[in-house]
């Protein structure tokens, strides 16, 4: 009796509304995962078209293509755009779309919140990207905005930067918000916490540390528009202020930033590299600690971005330490997925290609952090290309491939065809050797001294930087290969089995691919 | 919705406001902090320093550095730019300053020491940094210091560098409006 009520229940709930309104008023929660990933993926094509711009400018020595005023512009919105609009939105739209699908919820905890989270979004960027056209220009100060340069010597137009950061901040606590208490509270019976897939933890965890800095950027950001606008002095040293006091407070936000991007990463590669190697996770409970240990470490090493602002040398070995600290759980992560593969029947389709590059980089990237965690070796490396070949080095192959392993892993379920794994072979390959010819003759050049954030460079730092341009070239017009699989899979493609892989396991492979627009309107049954 | 659930949702949304009051919290934390261990290289007016007064002192060397803010016009340089010192002991020192426009102005020199471990054995009974500066049009004056070096200081420090930076903090629209007023009279 009661499942023939359920049915008619069911009928109730038709599918999703017809046209625009659908994508506006949707309090689904795949339909705004799906948002978020295409926002974020064309946040990541436009951010991607600027550092073109900078490569370009840089293939040879001299001023070629764009004024250094521009090229400072281009620098600033490739690393804000990224980093908000590209990386962090598609974790959002992964987590939108998955988390309550793994936990047997039937959507997400705050729907309406969730649509308000999302449509936020493209305001914030609409307003920082229209800064471009602005007299004086757009901001130029860097992706870190350091005061003073982002106040008393900063463009008209940092006021619109600051009100974009602050609906940034806004849409990411939304969103925060949302996931933790999703998790915390809608889990199916018998989904205990040491029973989460890792991917829900690693965004529970990122959750939380989103919530706790977040709100910190945004008093950063006040605190600067009540310097240009309301005659307060907290970064100006005329006034009895500090500007080192700015990039205690930015990287007390941006240390936990730079882990709220690969945490759900970490959560992504597990899953990943389990599947396709066909065996248990190895190490699941450690997976979980090293992650924990990591978020709260975050907290205490932000000031080894600062080392050469003048600290004392108590507090310089203090943070070297806690810095070289985090490698420690870091290596039991890796050492867990090497020991995941080991032995295992392993097959390379383009997720498990992905996840396997990340975890060589990502420890490349890693260990050259660990060698700027080093304080007198620091000095040399502060500010030189050595740094941004460790960031890209975390954040490209690191961050930015989890994401597309991702989309190849769940994009069967997501649309019910599977992608032409040929050509996601060679997304995978022209990405691969793009991203390492872009990114590893940076560490020489860095080493060599190269600084980073000029449009300019001395003649023999030429080759490297050759070299880098066109690695770069080839990594981001690969992309638009990407976006071409993307399209052709969602038009169609062969159909899906509602396992997809061989060795997948958890709920969302235990619905029909592709996912209907309601799962789980009954919780499912967990052992 | 149920009832855990809107208990986690409160406990989240008290937390934002939280933070964002703890960011702006780390700016008198900060000024505390360097106060304390001296470590930015600010000094601030101490009041008990007679008991740093000693006979046992040590000779160092004293430098001074002027700087002049962005467009602060006016001239600011020390009388002397070497002094021998003793610590322990008290010593004056003195800066020259010109205002060398023709309109009323004020100014504020903010201090630094360096190495920065000096500065929290720095003393300053008197500081022509604790006030504002205000010149008339072409008015000039002797500033005075009066510091002690207390004997705490590290033995590998030999010399120490104190150095100004004086910034205009003239209020221009206040000095419009002053302006406009003696017209109208």
């Amino acid at each position: 009796m009661s499942a023939v009520i359920e049915n008619h229940h069911d009928d109730h709930h038709h599918g999703p509304a017809k046209g625009i309104t659908r994508w506006l008023y949707t309090t689904n929660h795949k339909d705004i995962g799906t948002l978020y990933l295409w926002f974020s993926f064309a946040m990541f094509l436009i951010g991607g078209a600027m550092a073109m711009v900078i490569r370009a400018e840089l293939f040879s020595p001299g001023m070629q293509i764009v004024e250094p005023e521009f090229y400072n512009q281009m620098i600033t919105l490739h690393g804000l755009i990224m980093i908000f609009g590209g990386v962090m939105p598609a974790f959002v739209g992964l987590a939108n779309w998955l988390v309550p699908m793994m936990i047997g919820a039937p959507d997400m905890a705050l729907p309406r919140m969730n649509n308000l989270s999302f449509w936020i979004l493209p305001f914030a960027f609409f307003i920082l990207l229209s800064s471009l056209f602005m007299e004086g220009g757009a901001p130029n100060f860097g992706w870190t905005f350091y005061a003073p340069l982002s106040t008393t010597y900063a463009p008209p137009s940092v006021t619109f930067f600051i009100f974009s950061v602050h609906i940034m901040g806004a849409s990411s606590i939304m969103g925060s918000i949302n996931v933790v208490v999703t998790i915390m509270n809608m889990r199916a019976p018998g989904v205990g916490l040491m029973k989460m897939p890792l991917f829900v933890w690693s965004w529970l965890i990122t959750a939380y540390l989103l919530i706790a800095v977040m709100p910190v950027l945004a008093g950063a950001v006040t605190m600067m528009l009540m310097d240009i606008h309301f005659g307060t002095s907290f970064f100006n040293a005329a006034g009895g202020g500090d500007p080192v006091l700015f990039q205690h407070i930015f990287w007390f936000f941006g240390h936990p930033e730079v882990y709220i991007m690969i945490l759900p990463a970490f959560g992504i590669v597990s899953h990943i590299i389990e599947t396709f190697s066909r065996k248990p996770l190895f190490g699941y409970a450690s997976m979980v600690w090293a992650m924990l240990s990591i978020a709260i470490l975050s907290f205490v090493v932000w000031a080894h971005h600062m080392f050469t602002v003048g600290m004392p040398l108590a507090a310089e070995i203090f943070f070297m330490w806690a810095t070289m600290l985090i490698a420690v759980p870091t290596g039991v992560k890796v050492f867990n997925w090497v020991a995941t593969m080991f032995r295992g029947s392993i097959t390379f389709e383009t997720p498990m290609l992905f996840a396997c590059a990340f975890v060589v980089l990502f420890t490349i990237g890693g260990l050259s952090g660990l060698m700027l965690a080093i304080v007198p070796a620091d000095f040399q490396y502060h500010d030189t290309y050595f740094v941004v070949a460790h960031f890209h080095y975390v954040l490209v192959p690191g961050a930015i491939f989890s994401i597309m392993a991702a989309v190849y892993y769940w994009i069967p379920k997501w649309s019910g065809n599977m992608y032409d794994e040929r050509l996601g072979k060679l997304h995978f390959w022209l990405s691969f050797i793009g991203v390492n010819v872009t990114f590893f003759p940076q560490h020489f050049i860095g080493l060599a001294g190269m600084p980073r954030r000029y449009p300019d460079y001395a003649l023999q730092f030429a080759d490297w930087n050759m070299v880098s341009s066109v690695g770069a070239f080839l990594f981001g017009f690969s992309q638009l290969l990407f976006l071409f699989i993307v399209v052709k899979t969602v038009i169609g493609g062969k159909k899906a089995t509602d396992q997809v892989w061989e060795g997948a396991k958890g709920l969302e492979w235990t619905v029909a691919s592709p996912a209907p627009y309601h799962t789980f309107s009954t919780p499912p049954k967990v052992d | 919705m149920n009832k855990e659930a809107k208990k986690t949702l409160i406990r989240l949304v008290v937390a934002v406001p939280l933070m964002f009051a703890f960011g702006f919290a780390l700016v008198p934390l900060y000024n505390v902090f360097c106060e304390v261990t001296g470590i930015n290289g600010k000094i601030f007016q101490s009041e008990h320093n007679d008991k740093f007064i000693s006979e046992e002192g040590r000779p160092i060397a004293l430098q001074f550095i002027s700087t002049n803010n962005e467009n602060m016009p006016w001239i600011f340089k020390p009388s002397e730019q070497v002094m021998e010192i003793q610590t322990g002991k008290y010593h004056s020192a003195t800066f020259y300053v010109k205002n060398t426009t023709n309109k009323k102005m004020t100014a504020q020199a903010v201090p630094s020491v360096a190495p920065s471990n000096a500065a929290e054995h720095l003393k300053k009974l008197e500081c022509f940094c604790f006030e504002q500066q205000e010149l008339m049009p072409g008015e000039e004056a002797i500033l005075p210091i009066r510091l002690l070096v207390s004997n705490e200081l590290p033995k590998n420090i030999k010399n120490i560098i104190l150095s100004y930076t004086i910034f205009d903090i003239t209020d221009y629209n206040d000095e419009a409006l002053a302006h406009h007023q003696m017209d109208m009279e």
